[in-house]
């Protein structure tokens, strides 16, 4: 059976603004998807660890060396919005 | 005459060496071919024909001084534009990179540099990598080479298809569930994802960190070895790249198999694979059994849960990772009243359907509530399919199975069946989740002249055997066939 989900609360979630029309849609194909998603669950799978990456690494260091970064410049150069040196975005806090 | 596109690596490299022809004749010869085949191909999204003239000629002041770089030295190659090029506008096939212009070179990029590669442009993928079509492009499909009215495979569909042709000697891909493997097996050329942490990934556009490997597709076996070695090794921008010495892939390529176990996945070999696609599986391994390796059925039973695993893995981390589309450092603004109003709104916008459908996904199967039923069952039958393979290479030394279920299939046809789509990447997906290494060798046509693809599967850091079995299948299968789309009948109307 397919999976009923809360598009609206996941759309939410992943910020991104959609119609009452394309929460329909995304959310019936999310639930054939997760229908077929879900044989995972018929694994018996007690007491096994779960595997999150590939590797045995634990940790990368490099030595705590100042190195020159990108270009202040240049990154902003490609921001949609940018002043004095800094990216600049609509209000976040409200001001009442 | 040999038109130039048509050489591999190793001829042109030699015909460099030995003055035969310039840098820069043969990219003029790879540009040719591109004007010819792009309007029907579209496997490029941008050709630097600048900066690929001034690498040429640099690269034949070199030679002509004496200091060649080694064999790719000007050799045209192109890369998949997910792959960050300082100057030269990546965009990965999304709207919402539309006009990013990086401001560093990806490793793997700065390698091919070094190494003398000319870059020639940057080629077209599903959005972000995910789809096995390319028809999930925000700036229009790919078609395949041996049949324009079908899909090139996906996701590095761009690439597979322009070294196909000719218009590249070979590129680079990405390949999170089959991207470089299933669009080579599609277009009959050579498609290699390494082991996870072989190839450093700074600068590639992450899809999901866990699984995403960078490897080489190329018309030959020891073309993409040559490419594999100029962009394998640690990398200190790459906390996950391995610390040790590469193996040693492209010594093993004359060896044979005498000796070697080969094992045929029991699981890939039956209900949902194309029955044409079995018989050419077969008999390649029937040939590599002649040829003198031992070959026996293996069973990875978990396999049979790889593609469910997957599709809760890959979402999952796809949603973390696509988080840093913003609206704020690059790429697309949709303005809106608030900043996060703006952010949902500039994503709405900028992303198509299937990236949006996967961030959704992955949103909520790491969400309150689902997270242990959904990621976490997902991350522990991965540890079950891992062990699966470690317990068949216990008695065999590689495994091989078709690298898709079908030969190429028409446009259309699986856009907008998600799960239809999906089952494209059934045989290719147990190695990212595992993390060894696979390649993709093309082993012979259907019965309507599309290609089929073997695909050898070998342990991690095993890239050894791996390249030692794929050139003996190359050598056995013969494979001589050019996609029409290269041939110069396209020229006639």
């Amino acid at each position: 059976m397919p999976v009923d989900i809360d598009i609206a609360k996941v759309a939410k979630l992943a910020r991104i603004a959609l119609d009452d029309e394309a929460l329909a849609r995304y959310g019936a194909e999310l639930g054939q998807i997760l229908e077929h998603a879900e044989r995972v669950q018929a694994l018996p799978t007690d007491g096994v660890e779960p595997t999150s990456h590939p590797l045995p690494l634990v940790n990368a260091f490099r030595p705590d060396e100042v190195r020159p970064s990108l270009d202040r410049d240049e990154v902003l150069a490609q921001a949609p919005d940018a002043v004095d040196g800094y990216f600049r975005v609509p209000r976040i806090l409200d001001e009442a | 005459m040999t038109d130039l596109a048509d050489l591999t690596i190793s001829e042109a490299s030699r015909g460099l060496d030995d003055g035969r022809f310039s840098a820069r004749e043969l990219l003029e010869a790879v540009l040719r071919r591109a004007t010819v085949t792009e309007a029907q191909l579209h496997g490029y999204l941008t050709i630097d024909r600048e900066g690929a003239f001034a690498a040429a000629d640099a690269a034949d002041r070199r030679r002509a001084a004496g200091g060649r770089r080694g064999p790719l030295d000007g050799i045209p190659i192109a890369l998949k534009d997910n792959l960050c090029t300082r100057g030269v506008e990546t965009t990965c096939a999304s709207q919402i990179l539309a006009g990013y212009v990086p401001p560093y070179d990806a490793t793997v990029v700065a390698r091919l540099r070094e190494a003398g590669a000319v870059a020639v442009g940057k080629t077209n993928l599903d959005e972000f990598a995910m789809g096995s079509s390319t028809e999930n492009s925000a700036y229009g499909p790919t078609r395949n080479p041996w049949d324009p009215e079908r899909v090139p495979g996906g996701s590095s569909g761009g690439s597979a298809a322009v070294v196909a042709v000719g218009s590249a000697f070979a590129a680079l891909g990405s390949d999170t569930g089959g991207s470089i493997r299933q669009p080579a097996a599609l277009c009959g050329i050579v498609g290699m994802k390494p082991t996870y942490g072989l190839v450093s990934r700074y600068g590639l556009v992450a899809f999901a960190s866990s699984l995403d490997q960078i490897g080489p597709l190329a018309r030959t076996v020891e073309d993409a070895a040559t490419v594999l070695a100029a962009v394998a090794g640690w990398d200190p921008h790459d906390a996950t790249s391995h610390p040790e010495e590469p193996p040693a892939f492209h010594r093993s390529l004359e060896r044979g198999v005498e000796g070697l176990r080969i094992g045929v996945v029991a699981e890939l070999m039956g209900a949902g694979i194309d029955p044409e696609v079995l018989a050419e599986t077969r008999a390649a391994v029937d040939r590599l059994a002649a040829a003198g390796a031992e070959v026996v059925e293996v069973g990875l039973p978990s396999v049979d849960y790889a593609l469910s695993a997957y599709y809760l893995i890959a979402p999952a981390e796809c949603s973390s990772n696509l988080a840093r589309f913003d609206g704020v450092r690059y790429g697309l603004r949709v303005e809106g009243g608030t900043a996060e109003e703006m952010m949902a709104r500039t994503r709405a916008e900028g992303f198509g359907a299937e990236v949006i459908r996967r961030i959704l996904l992955g949103t909520y199967a790491l969400s309150a509530g689902y997270y242990e039923a959904f990621y976490g069952q997902a991350q522990k039958v991965r540890t079950l399919i891992r062990r699966d393979f470690a317990a068949a290479y216990e008695t065999v030394d590689v495994l091989v199975s078709p690298t898709s279920p079908t030969t190429a299939f028409r446009l259309g046809e699986r856009a907008s069946d998600p799960l239809a789509m999906y089952y494209s990447d059934v045989c290719t997906i147990p190695s990212n989740l595992a993390g060894d290494p696979a390649i993709s060798v093309p082993i012979g046509l259907d019965s309507r002249g599309l290609p089929i693809g073997l695909q050898i599967m070998a342990p991690a850091l095993g890239e050894e055997v791996l390249f030692q079995v794929a050139a003996e299948v190359e050598r056995g299968a013969g494979f001589a066939a050019r996609p029409r789309l290269a041939s110069s009948e396209v020229m006639e109307p």
